[in-house]
């Protein structure tokens, strides 16, 4: 049970911060290449904050990541044992074709810019950002795998390989990578939304943080409705492979025709009913079959064989929650744009309470998703309790409790350091690009560069 | 098609060559890490400017290391790290907290950049002893003996003090001046502590099974394996005087110490590699025993095969980039 709260607990950990470096890096590039096409400075100075943000948050990804490659082997053994012909090859590939191309092109990314020509420095941008997505591609294909397993036999209890194709563009992974990538997206725009807007809070006067903002926001509104579109399209794949954690989601007990759509409730397990219940009549049924007397099945049908009920159900509430509340703001902040040329006090104040949003989001359906396959790891293949490790409970306790200390802490200096960032960058003055940087002594620090 | 043989010998290659590149790569980064002055803030920068550029990459060379032994062979995957956990728990804190630090230390207020770079230099320090420490392990075949542990520690000492060698030499090479002159002075400490480290390491793995030693002294292997440690020895007195002619003279080879310890590196991986061959966890489990399905292997040694020598190619490129002495680290 401990190493599964430290597996958990890492890579909620690791999750935070690819989420936010695939899609940023991606704005990263789209920065550079206006730069590079318009030579205005704004586009340069954007750029130049926001790569230091990003190269934080990669180097957090990095450190948790590495953890995450030994604990496969240490925290799941059985995982290795019995599907570890599959799993193996795709954390290989992770590896070799993402890891190394992320991880040297950044370095030219950051210190390189004037060691090689800018159009060189401008492909390291989009190689890096390459790299985030094509390691997001391995990993997801290895999670939906895991979710929707196929092209594969059992023999004498271990899976081997059949179809390889089948195996990475298994039914849910087009899905999954779809809604993870837009997740990303939707994370990073309101990273930037939320900091602009800070930045602009705090006095701000230079054009970047405002240009930012523009382009975040009108991301955004693209992003999050389509984001609600593939969310229904991943919801009905999930309903056709796994229709107990759909069951779950919705906390449907019985099969029932013409089933609610829950706005709250309280599920529980003991009595196996809802408690609390507020509902809109045949909604459920309506979103999942597109009929209003479609039926869903209930728990009950898979009695021993489904996940705890109110983890899923509560994660699912909390990520459409905020996925409808980034569709509202996003929307009547584009619309305030357009027609004021700039946002009323009280939303950019909104938009920085909601500048991790995407965090909690993306968190929630993980956890949805990740319990919703319960109790198996590998759905219909390998149950999590024969898979989990034999290690000592005092050794993982004790390891258990250093990476939580130390996440923690990482974790407050890194939302600490990323509004210092902001606030520094409203003190320093704009600087003309022919110049060279000029260090300028902050009250806060000489480290400040933008 | 490889057949299963065939590729246990593959992986485990592919394997051993990513472990030496993490070994030299993190090695020189680590050992600029420990080397880390607290005092100097000037030394300090250009130090992390030295290896800013690198640092991600070489880190990655072990998280490959880790899973081809994940993916090739992952019974011994899982009894390795299972019984090098509390180590292992070590080190991967340490690198986090190091690798972070790197990154927070640029960007803290000033009062706790002093801070960070004290966190930098412990999580380096950290780190490699973890990783001698369980190389001691092991090599004494994760023996629960006072014996093993006593030779873990020695190897902690050992591996420390190799790291902090060839990243001062990495220092002779990339920096100037008082700096350098500083870089050379450590680095002639160092090379004679390494020296001592691998000998002793050398001469327990010897004599602590009679299979390695017969290994070592039968005609023919013996023919081509007892030059090894002569050579080995010859470049550590190779090194040696040609830092004390770069003290007199700091412009002329300051690149040859930096040579010399990848020399030494690869030359004692080999000699230590060779040892346990075909074993992969001593005493205990053979390569042939421990690897993964064909079907698989197979998949990906097609992508390796094509994938390896870019990635060398890319990396070369990136050292070309910042080749020469190191400037101003800036973050752009």
């Amino acid at each position: 049970m401990l190493s599964r709260i430290q597996f958990a607990a890492n890579i909620s950990f690791h999750i935070l911060f690819p989420t936010i470096t695939i899609a940023l890096c991606w704005f990263l590039v789209f920065f550079k290449v206006r730069f590079d096409m318009t030579g205005n400075p704004v586009w340069m100075r954007a750029y130049r904050f926001w790569v230091k943000i990003f190269a934080l948050s990669f180097a957090l990804g990095v450190v948790s990541g590495i953890t995450m490659s030994f604990q496969f082997g240490t925290n799941w053994p059985g995982f290795m044992e019995k599907v570890g012909n599959i799993a193996g090859p795709l954390l290989g590939y992770e590896v070799l074709t993402a890891f190394f191309l992320e991880a040297t092109f950044l370095g030219i990314m950051l210190f390189g810019i004037k060691r090689v020509p800018p159009k060189v420095h401008t492909l390291a941008c989009f190689i890096v950002a390459l790299g985030t997505t094509l390691s997001a591609f391995w990993i997801l294909s290895l999670n939906s795998w895991m979710q929707t397993p196929t092209g594969f036999e059992m023999r004498d209890g271990v899976a081997y390989p059949t179809d390889w194709f089948a195996i990475i563009f298994n039914p849910s992974f087009p899905y999954r990578l779809t809604h993870m990538l837009l997740a990303s997206g939707l994370t990073a725009s309101f990273l930037i939304i939320g900091i602009s807007c800070y930045r602009l809070l705090k006095g701000d006067d230079k054009q970047a943080p405002k240009l930012t903002l523009k382009v975040a926001l009108i991301v955004a509104a693209v992003l999050a409705p389509l984001q609600a579109f593939v969310g229904d399209l991943h919801g009905l794949n999930t309903l056709k492979h796994q229709p107990q954690k759909i069951a779950a989601m919705e906390g449907v007990w019985h099969s029932e025709k013409g089933a609610p759509l829950l706005l709250f409730a309280i599920p529980d397990e003991e009595s196996r009913t809802n408690h609390f219940e507020i509902g809109i009549p045949n909604m459920a049924s309506f979103i999942l079959t597109h009929d209003w007397e479609g039926e869903i099945k209930g728990l009950n049908e898979f009695i021993g064989e489904h996940p705890p009920v109110k983890p899923v159900f509560f994660g699912f509430r909390i990520m459409v929650g905020l996925g409808l509340l980034m569709i509202a703001a996003s929307w009547f902040g584009v619309y305030q744009l357009k027609k004021r040329k700039k946002l009323p006090i009280w939303l950019m104040r909104s938009f920085v309470l909601l500048t991790f949003s995407g965090w909690l989001a993306t968190l929630a359906g993980w956890y949805v998703t990740e319990i919703g396959r319960q109790p198996y790891l590998v759905s219909g293949v390998l149950k999590v309790s024969d898979a989990a490790t034999q290690i000592a409970p005092a050794n993982v306790g004790f390891s258990l409790a250093m990476y939580l200390s130390v996440y923690a802490v990482l974790l407050v200096a890194y939302l600490h350091t990323v509004f210092l960032m902001a606030r520094r960058a409203v003190e320093i003055e704009e600087f003309d690009m022919a110049e060279q940087p000029i260090k300028t002594i902050s009250p806060n620090g000489e480290n400040a560069y933008v | 098609m490889f057949d299963q043989n065939t590729l246990a010998v593959i992986f485990v290659s592919l394997m051993g060559l990513a472990t030496l590149m993490y070994a030299v790569l993190d090695g020189y980064d680590l050992g600029v890490g420990i080397l880390l002055p607290l005092d100097n803030e000037t030394d300090a920068d250009t130090m992390i400017a030295s290896i800013g550029p690198f640092w991600d990459a070489n880190e990655t060379w072990l998280v490959l290391a880790i899973g081809l032994l994940l993916i090739a062979f992952p019974t011994a995957h899982s009894i390795v790290l299972q019984a090098l956990y509390i180590p292992c728990t070590f080190m991967l804190i340490a690198l986090i907290m190091r690798g972070v630090a790197f990154d927070f230390r640029a960007k803290a207020i000033v009062a706790h950049k002093r801070s960070w770079d004290t966190v930098f230099k412990l999580g380096s320090l950290l780190a490699s002893l973890a990783q001698g420490y369980m190389l001691g392990l092991y090599v004494m075949g994760f023996n629960n003996s006072f014996e093993s542990h006593g030779f873990a520690v020695l190897s902690a000492i050992g591996v420390t003090a190799a790291y902090s060698f060839i990243g001062s030499a990495w220092l002779v090479m990339k920096t100037e001046d008082a700096l350098q002159k500083k870089a050379i002075s450590v680095c002639k400490s160092t090379v004679i502590i390494t020296f001592l480290g691998i000998f002793s390491v050398s001469l327990v793995n010897l004599f602590i099974s009679p299979e390695i030693y017969l290994k070592w002294f039968t005609f023919p292997y013996a023919l081509i394996l007892i030059p090894i440690p002569l050579i080995c020895a010859s470049f550590f007195v190779l090194c040696w005087f040609v830092l004390k002619r770069l003290e007199c003279k700091p412009n002329i080879g300051a690149s040859l110490p930096f040579i010399f310890a990848l020399l030494i590196f690869s030359l004692s991986f080999f000699g230590l590699a060779f040892s346990f061959f075909p074993e992969i966890v001593p005493g205990k489990l053979t390569i042939w025993q421990a690897v993964a399905a064909p079907e698989s292997l197979n998949f990906l040694l097609w992508g390796a095969l094509i994938v390896v020598p870019t990635i060398l190619a890319y990396t070369a490129f990136s050292y070309r980039v910042f080749w020469g002495k190191v400037d101003e680290l800036r973050y752009y």
